[in-house]
């Protein structure tokens, strides 16, 4: 059993994201850690479509044909990314609205819902 | 929960992910093998559509549906952060208008010292950047069917170039720029672009969001059908959202006081 260190450097950035997360003291902190453990997905996907020897799969300068990386997995992290950012930017919003509700950021001190 | 709980919980579960996930990773292809099927078949597809960037490919033609959901993430983030940052009874906005003077109370104005400028060399930078920076965002958006780029990226850019003015000037510069309610609008417009080319498509009786223009000569600018137009469309709604988005955030730092005797 051999597994690649690229495979194993995506599990541990989303294992370490997720404990960023379990001992955040502070909303912005835990959607840091969350933009941390979501950009495993980047590493996994990445080195899954990796090929050795070829490049970027775009042919303006190279002829058609020519080895390259898969362009599936590289347009499911483009994806990836732009979602991570616009949902970064609603949980920035939300921590906003949490931290004026109840005076402290810390999610150990935001407990309840009130209307 | 307290802290300690949560950290057993937490170990437990990492230690049966961890296990899983190095089982699972194990049976995965090896990396940088030569045998990617999917890959390969998409670079055929870009190809035969004259598309030379074939991750453009992949997301504006062979899967344009996913790309519009996508799309859709983004609107509605946007309006689910403009409904979260809007005027909360107590709040008021302080006249962005009214000039140094509002800077008094250290926190306020534009986040430094009242009247004082930002220094010469972050300016400069910033003005010559400016036009710069969008022009490479226009240049992404246009050329995202022929190399590296396209609507979402030269969005960001765009967007980014027309905050270097708040960097290098102030937040009523900005504010003077550009005004909001338009990007709002043209949002919408580019959202509402994407399907239309989407049900376009329907009308000469093909699948929804499929290549049906003429696909043009390899690497012209005007090439690969409908993929530099969904490009523009994407790019129109990424930058009105990210200038709204920027302006929401903006907006709530420097401009919304809470009112006099407010807890």
């Amino acid at each position: 059993m051999s597994v690649h260190l690229a495979y194993l450097v995506a599990g541990w950035l989303f294992l370490v994201g997720a404990y960023g997360i379990v001992v955040s003291r502070d909303l912005v902190h835990a959607v840091v850690c969350l933009s941390v453990a979501q950009s495993s997905s980047y590493v996994l996907l990445l080195s899954v479509g990796y090929r050795r020897g070829a490049t970027s799969p775009v042919f303006a300068d190279i002829p058609p044909g020519s080895p390259v990386v898969d362009p599936v997995v590289q347009a499911l992290v483009f994806t990836d990314v732009v979602v991570s950012a616009t949902i970064t930017a609603l949980l920035l919003a939300l921590a906003i609205q949490a931290e004026k509700r109840s005076g402290s950021a810390n999610p150990g001190r935001v407990s309840g819902l009130r209307g | 929960m307290s802290t300690r709980t949560r950290l057993v919980v937490f170990a437990v579960g990492a230690l049966v992910l961890a296990v899983a996930y190095v089982a699972a990773a194990d049976l995965l292809p090896g990396f940088g093998a030569t045998s990617h099927p999917y890959g390969s078949r998409a670079v055929n597809a870009a190809v035969n559509h004259r598309t030379p960037n074939s991750i453009s490919s992949v997301s504006f033609d062979q899967r344009g549906f996913d790309t519009l959901g996508e799309e859709f993430i983004l609107v509605l983030s946007v309006v689910g952060t403009m409904l979260l940052l809007r005027e909360a009874p107590g709040e008021e906005e302080e006249d962005a208008g009214s000039g140094d003077d509002t800077g008094d109370d250290g926190a306020g104005g534009q986040g430094r010292p009242p009247g004082a400028s930002p220094p010469d060399a972050v300016r400069l930078a910033g003005y010559l950047m400016l036009p710069l920076t969008c022009l490479v965002g226009g240049y992404l958006v246009a050329h995202g069917h022929l190399s590296p780029g396209g609507g979402f990226q030269g969005g960001v850019a765009l967007a980014t170039g027309v905050h270097l003015l708040y960097l290098a000037g102030d937040y009523q510069a900005l504010d003077r720029f550009r005004t909001l309610p338009p990007f709002e609008v043209a949002e919408a417009v580019g959202a509402g672009g994407f399907v239309a080319v989407g049900a376009a498509a329907l009308l000469v009786g093909a699948a929804f969001l499929s290549n049906v223009l003429p696909k043009g000569t390899w690497l012209a600018l005007v090439s690969a059908g409908t993929v530099p137009v969904l490009n523009v469309a994407a790019g129109v709604a990424v930058v009105s959202g990210l200038m709204v988005l920027l302006g929401e955030f903006l907006e709530q730092t420097l401009v919304v006081r809470e009112e006099e005797g407010s807890p």
